[in-house]
C-alpha cells in the first residue's frame, strides 16, 4: 500500500469522474493530433506537388542587361540575348551532389517564326518531359509524339484558325497539329509547340537551348543548395529559383499549420479547464477524505502527490486514447481534404509528445486543487472531532 | 513525569458577536496506560480538547506535551509526522476510506511509511485479526455492518502501534449490544498497557475508565478517579 495504491484505488472505483476527466482532456489531445498530423500529411503532399508538378529552378543565359519584361509585358527595344546555353553542357548537371533530387530537366528553344502570314513564337520542346513536368496542360487531341507534329496553344489556334490534324508549313517544313492545348491563362497560350530537335533545325540553333526548367524532389534540402550546385557546373548559365512558386506555397501551408497550433492551444485550454474543475470539485467532495488523511498522519506532501498522482494517471490514459483517437481522426478525414492518396503516418515524436502534453497539461492543471486540498484544515475536513 | 502534561490549554475563536472561549485553561496530567474518560454536554469543549489532544488545532495560549514532546512546538510538518507515529484516531462516524478493502483502510496510516508492502499487509492482518475482522479484510466499508466499521477503525488506529489512541463517541452511532463488544475491545487493549482518551456521552461506558474528566463550557468541571493500572 502506497500512495500510489490509493490514488489507482480511487480513480478505479469512482469510474464516473474517471470517464469524464479522461474525455475531458481527450478531446483536446485528439484535436491536437488530428490538426498535427493532418497538417503534417498536408504540407507532405503539398511538397510533392510542389516538387512533382512544376519546375522550381529556371536556367537562362547569362546575360548583364537587366531584363525589361514583366508579366507577358515586354519593353521595346529589348532583343533576346543573343548569347544561349549549349545543350550539351546539361549533362554536367546530372554531376552534382543531389543529382538524385532532380525529377526533371526540361530545355526549350524559343523563337518566331512565320505561319499563315503571321509571326508566332515556337518553342521546341522534350516532349516527355515537357509535359510531364506542366501536369496541368490539359491537350485536345494529343501530345506531340514525332519531329514533324505540334501542339498549338489555345490563343494561336484560335488566332490562326488551327485545327487538329490539320498540316501547316513552316519555313516551307510540314508539320501536323496533333493537339490544342485548353486555355492555360498563361503565355504557353500564344506558342507553338514542337520537338527540341525540329525547332533548332527551324530557328537555325542547331545544339543550342534558350532556357532550362529543372524540377528539383528536394524535401530535406533547400532549392537555394540545389541552385548553387547546378551554378557550379554550368559557370556561363544564370541559375535562379522559383521563388515565388516556393514561398507562395510554404506560405500557404505555414498559414494553415499556425491556424492548427492555434485551434490545439484553444482547445487544449478547454481541456485543462475541464480538469480543473472537475479536480476542483473532486477535491471538495473529498475534504473529509483528506481530513482523515491529515489526521492519520499524512503531511501536506503526501496530500499533493497523492492528487497528481492520479492526475498523472487520468492524463496517461487521456494521452494514449487522445492520441489513438486523433489518429483515427486523421485517418478518417485526409481522404476528405487530401487530394491525392496521403498514407497516415504513425509518427513516434507525435505519439510521445501528445502523451508528454496530456501529462503536463493535466498535472498542471491538477496542481492548484491539489495545493487546495494540502491547505484544508483537518479539523474543519473531519467536523467530527 | 506524566505521560501526558497539559498546562493553562486555551482554544478561543473571534466572531462577529465577539470572543468565543471552547476550552479556558486546562490543567491536566495523563499517566501512561490510562484509561480516560471525557464527558460533557454538547458545546462543552469535549471536541475541541480531543482535537487539541490530537495536534489537529493549535492552542490560543498553554501547552501539551507528549511523551515529554511539546506538540505545538513542533517544526513544519513535524506535527503530522507525529500524528502518524504516536496517535491512533477513532472516529465517530468510523471515517473509512469509501473506496478502499477494510484491510487498506488498516493499512494507510503505513502507506506513507518506507516498509515493504508485504510487511504493511502482514501487520494490518494481524490487527484485523486482533479485532476479529480477518475474515472480512476484502469487504469494502459499504460492505460492513456499522460494528465492523468500528472495528476497523480501531484496527486502523492500532496498526502503527501508537503509545495514544483518541476514541470520539466510537459508539455513538452503534446499538447497545454493538456497544458493550467494542468497549470491551477497548478495555481489552487497554489491559494490554494502551494510553486510550475517548470522548463519549454514554454514561454506561464509563465504568471501562480508570479516570473521568467532565467538561463544562470550557472548564473542567470535575473528576473521577478509579483505580489506576499498575505502571
Amino acid at each position: 500500500m502506497t500512495l500510489g495504491t490509493i490514488a489507482f484505488n480511487n480513480l478505479r472505483r469512482r469510474k464516473s469522474r474517471l470517464i469524464f476527466l479522461v474525455i475531458g482532456l481527450l478531446i483536446g489531445i485528439a484535436t491536437v493530433v488530428t490538426l498535427l498530423s493532418l497538417s503534417q500529411a498536408m504540407t507532405a503532399e503539398a511538397r510533392h506537388k510542389m516538387e512533382n508538378f512544376g519546375a522550381n529552378i529556371l536556367l537562362t543565359p547569362k546575360t548583364d542587361e537587366l531584363s525589361l519584361s514583366y508579366g507577358g509585358i515586354t519593353l521595346g527595344g529589348v532583343t533576346v540575348d543573343p548569347r544561349e546555353i549549349r545543350e550539351a553542357d546539361l549533362d554536367r548537371i546530372s554531376t552534382i551532389p543531389n543529382r538524385r533530387n532532380i525529377a526533371a530537366v526540361a530545355p526549350k528553344i524559343l523563337g518566331a517564326v512565320q505561319v499563315k502570314g503571321e509571326r508566332v513564337m515556337l518553342m521546341g520542346v522534350v516532349a516527355d518531359r515537357e509535359f510531364h513536368l506542366k501536369r496541368w496542360w490539359s491537350v485536345q487531341g494529343r501530345p506531340l509524339a514525332a519531329e514533324n507534329e505540334l501542339v498549338a496553344g489555345s490563343a494561336v489556334a484560335r488566332r490562326l484558325g488551327l485545327a487538329m490534324g490539320e498540316t501547316i508549313e513552316i519555313e516551307e517544313f510540314p508539320f501536323v497539329v496533333t493537339g490544342i492545348l485548353q486555355e492555360t491563362g498563361s503565355q504557353d497560350d500564344d506558342l507553338l509547340i514542337a520537338s527540341l530537335p525540329a525547332a533548332q533545325i527551324l530557328l537555325g540553333k542547331t545544339g543550342l537551348v534558350s532556357l532550362v526548367e529543372v524540377a528539383a524532389l528536394c524535401g530535406e534540402c533547400p532549392v537555394e543548395d540545389m541552385v548553387s550546385q547546378i551554378a557550379a557546373v554550368l559557370p556561363d548559365v544564370k541559375v535562379g529559383a522559383i521563388q515565388q512558386v516556393v514561398k507562395s506555397r510554404m506560405h500557404a501551408i505555414e498559414q494553415f499549420q499556425a491556424f492548427a497550433l492555434g485551434v490545439a492551444a484553444v482547445v487544449i485550454l478547454i481541456g485543462a479547464l475541464v480538469v480543473f474543475v472537475t479536480m476542483m470539485g473532486s477535491v471538495n467532495e473529498r475534504t473529509r477524505e483528506i481530513g482523515i488523511f491529515r489526521a492519520l498522519g499524512f503531511r501536506r506532501g503526501h496530500v499533493v502527490t497523492l492528487i497528481l498522482t492520479e492526475a498523472f494517471w487520468v492524463s496517461l490514459l487521456a494521452g494514449v486514447l487522445g492520441f489513438l483517437s486523433g489518429m483515427l481522426a486523421t485517418r478518417l478525414l485526409l481522404p476528405v481534404l487530401a487530394e491525392e492518396h496521403v498514407h497516415l503516418v504513425w509518427n513516434p515524436i507525435l505519439a510521445g509528445g501528445s502523451i508528454l502534453l496530456a501529462v503536463g497539461v493535466g498535472t498542471l492543471a491538477s496542481l492548484y486543487p491539489a495545493l487546495h486540498a494540502s491547505r484544508l484544515d483537518p479539523t474543519e475536513a473531519l467536523r467530527t472531532l | 513525569m506524566a505521560f501526558i502534561e497539559i498546562s493553562g490549554l486555551t482554544k478561543y475563536y473571534d466572531s462577529r458577536a465577539g470572543r468565543v472561549e471552547a476550552l479556558g485553561g486546562i490543567d491536566l496530567s495523563i499517566d501512561e496506560g490510562t484509561f480516560l474518560g471525557v464527558m460533557g454536554p454538547s458545546g462543552s469543549g469535549k471536541s475541541t480538547f480531543l482535537s487539541m489532544l490530537g495536534g489537529l488545532c493549535h492552542p490560543s495560549s498553554g501547552s501539551l506535551r507528549i511523551d515529554g514532546i511539546d506538540l505545538y512546538r513542533l517544526p513544519g510538518e513535524k506535527l503530522a509526522d507525529f500524528r502518524r507515529e504516536y496517535l491512533g484516531f477513532v472516529f465517530q462516524s468510523f471515517n473509512l476510506v469509501p473506496y478502499l478493502t477494510a484491510l487498506e483502510n488498516v493499512m494507510l496510516p503505513l502507506a506513507v511509511k518506507k516498509m515493504p508492502t508485504t510487511e504493511k499487509r502482514q501487520r494490518a492482518g494481524q490487527v484485523l485479526e486482533r479485532v476479529g475482522l480477518k475474515a472480512r479484510a476484502g469487504h469494502l466499508p459499504g460492505e460492513l455492518s456499522g460494528g465492523e466499521q468500528e472495528r476497523v477503525a480501531i484496527a486502523r488506529a492500532l496498526v502503527n502501534r501508537p503509545p495514544l489512541i483518541l476514541a470520539d463517541e466510537p459508539t455513538g452511532s452503534l446499538d447497545s449490544a454493538t456497544s458493550a463488544e467494542i468497549m470491551a475491545l477497548f478495555a481489552e487493549l487497554n489491559a494490554e498497557g494502551q494510553t486510550i482518551v475517548m470522548v463519549t456521552h454514554n454514561a454506561e461506558t464509563t465504568s471501562c475508565f480508570h479516570r473521568t474528566l467532565f467538561l463544562r463550557d470550557g472548564q473542567l468541571a470535575g473528576g473521577r478517579d478509579a483505580a489506576l493500572p499498575d505502571a
